[in-house]
């Protein structure tokens, strides 16, 4: 029994485009309040802190994370538990370091911030280096993601899938910008949170709302394994490396960091890390129970018939407990949230390419706003564009490592150039801009030589480098050269910078 | 170079004890609870109850450390920092 999946129903088929026509509808109400390059980016920063909570939210919650991680628990129990532990951990690190002294010190993008007391040139281009990476690999992973998911959810055919994905987002950044954006991930992680607190609420219902008589239960049928660590972590060393890109790369992905440039001000930006945090981490808690749920309800060969990887365990369970209007439910907020994701992601890109090389380096830094405006809109055209080309060229490919390596470079590349322009008085351009560089050339060629690309997808009997994830090395390799690099070339006029930087960092300059 | 530290200078040093001690005690519970899942497997299986082990319950434990931590960071900014700040802009 596949409980419909797979099959165009006209239930998901309303849902989905009751979402999509009440996300035009939005971004036609955005469009007419969008003037400028500033609105464009940051939604003429009037968003509150409920509303930045949710949308960050929004931004992070990926439908990896909602199918993914229903399927890992369904699949392997208890190791579904240390993803989403690694996932919620980022935030309070975000929280403490990041999140204010970006608000008070950038105007559009994470690089703002670095360069402040830097030289221009040389930063802007190391951080779009690093930004691009992270927004390429992120948004190929979603867009495999997208097409294969919509073929299982509605029976599309897969190109036609991420050619719809890409054409809605590109109507989304293009016309709403920032505001249609963030109130699509509103919406978005509103209509997600229900629908989880829903499906689980109708799982718990049936075991008199004890989430340990459900787990009692898949012990019955699955064995005591399923509440201990399995296989996930074996080796000590790649458990604690991915832990460090998962905690660290959430600091650094930049679709993130720019909502906080969507908030009046710091103490804003504070709050809305804090709804953030609690929102996220109600999420996995959900997602647990929905995989235990699907454990139990669906059963594992009822799981693996569908999809191998166990991504369908969440739609199968919503069919299993909700019959197909609940199925067309949830399928509907996973194709909205892939859109919202990839949204984000485009934004931040355009960002990148705009505000970044061509305002700073291709105009050393005198362009007017409006023209900034119309590249940024240019420059989204281009990576929708690109973002559908790859989408299908990755057709059929295992890019499961893709989100692992975004993380990896946003935590290797760009949280500690980040950190150390925001603490460390003595940084310098040639330190910050060598440790970004080396940050994502480490962690490129350290992934191409891991495990995941040369065992499992170029099918070589062993890896020269041993370690799934690179972060425990790159990571403090792009710390040293920067610490290094500035120590051994100092710069006096960068360091006396540090004295108005420091001022703004806690005062802001509004 | 000796001199007295400015008003800014202390705020900004108290700012990033905290931020430096919230950090610290967050990677001290995560890291914790990995070098246990990849050392102790059988230590985490252990039966609290039916249907609970004391893997769970720490993993859920570190999901409400985050929680904790950053309520206590939002908690000390409200009030002590932000009160700071408001001197100094005066």
């Amino acid at each position: 029994m596949t409980g419909g999946v797979g099959e165009p129903n006209a239930i998901s088929i309303g849902f989905f485009l009751a979402f999509i026509g009440l996300s035009l509808g939005i971004t036609i109400w955005a469009s007419r309040k969008m003037r400028t390059a500033e609105h464009f980016y940051t939604a003429g920063r009037s968003v509150t802190a409920l509303q930045n909570g949710l949308a960050l939210a929004g931004d992070y919650m990926s439908a990896a994370s909602f199918l993914g991680i229903a399927g890992l628990v369904a699949l392997s129990g208890f190791d579904g538990l240390i993803y989403s532990i690694g996932w919620l951990v980022g935030w309070p690190i975000v929280m403490f370091l990041i999140a204010e002294p970006l608000r008070n010190l950038g105007r559009y993008t994470f690089a703002d911030v670095v360069a402040s007391r830097l030289r221009q040139v040389p930063i802007r281009v190391a951080a779009s280096l690093g930004s691009l990476a992270v927004v390429s690999f992120y948004l190929i992973a979603q867009m495999v993601g997208a097409g294969n998911l919509i073929r299982l959810l509605f029976g599309l055919p897969y190109e036609l899938a991420v050619v719809i994905v890409g054409a809605v987002m590109l109507v989304y950044v293009l016309f709403g910008g920032m505001i249609a954006t963030t109130w699509v991930q509103i919406v978005k992680a509103v209509l997600l949170l229900a629908g989880a607190a829903l499906l689980a609420g109708l799982v718990l219902a049936r075991f008199a709302f004890n989430p340990l008589a459900l787990f009692s239960e898949a012990t019955r049928l699955y064995g005591d394994g399923v509440l201990s660590p399995g296989r996930l972590v074996t080796d000590p060393v790649d458990a604690i490396s991915l832990g460090l890109a998962l905690m660290l790369g959430t600091a650094g992905l930049p679709h993130i960091l720019m909502r906080f440039y969507t908030v009046p001000d710091a103490r804003t930006a504070r709050t809305s890390v804090g709804y953030a945090t609690a929102i996220i981490g109600c999420f996995y808690l959900l997602t647990f129970i929905l995989g235990f749920g699907a454990m139990v309800i669906v059963g594992r060969p009822a799981i693996t018939a569908v999809d191998a990887g166990g991504n369908m365990a969440a739609p199968l369970l919503a069919a299993g407990v909700g019959g197909t209007p609940f199925l067309g439910f949830i399928s509907a907020v996973a194709f909205a949230t892939i859109l919202a994701v990839v949204a984000g992601l485009a934004l931040s890109g355009a960002a990148t390419l705009s505000h970044d090389l061509w305002v700073h380096v291709v105009r050393g830094g005198h362009s007017n706003p409006r023209e900034e405006f119309v590249v940024a809109r240019l420059a989204t055209v281009v990576l929708a564009i690109v973002s559908v080309v790859l989408g299908i060229a990755f057709k059929g490919q295992n890019v499961a490592y893709m989100v692992g390596l975004a993380f990896a470079i946003a935590a290797s590349a760009n949280f500690p150039a980040l950190v150390l322009a925001i603490f460390w008085r003595r940084l310098t351009t040639a330190g910050a801009q060598w440790s970004m560089i080396v940050g994502t050339v480490s962690t490129l060629v350290l992934i191409y030589l891991s495990p995941a690309i040369q065992v499992d997808i170029l099918k070589a009997a062993s890896a020269p480098f041993p370690l799934r994830n690179p972060g425990i090395i790159t990571i403090p390799l792009s710390f040293a050269v920067a610490i290094i690099v500035s120590l051994l070339w100092p710069v006096a006029t960068e360091q006396e910078g540090f004295v108005a930087l420091e001022r703004r960092l806690h005062l802001g300059v509004d | 170079m000796s001199r007295s530290p400015s008003a800014l200078e202390i705020v900004s040093a108290s700012r990033w004890r905290m931020a430096i001690t919230l950090t610290v005690l967050m990677m001290a519970a995560y890291f914790g609870f990995i070098l246990l899942v990849a050392f102790d497997k059988t230590l985490l299986g252990t039966r609290l109850a039916p249907g609970l082990s004391l893997g769970m319950l720490l993993g859920a434990g570190v999901i409400v450390v985050a929680w904790v931590l950053t309520w206590t960071y939002v908690h000390w900014a409200n009030s002590h920092y932000d009160r700071a700040l408001a001197e100094l802009r005066k």
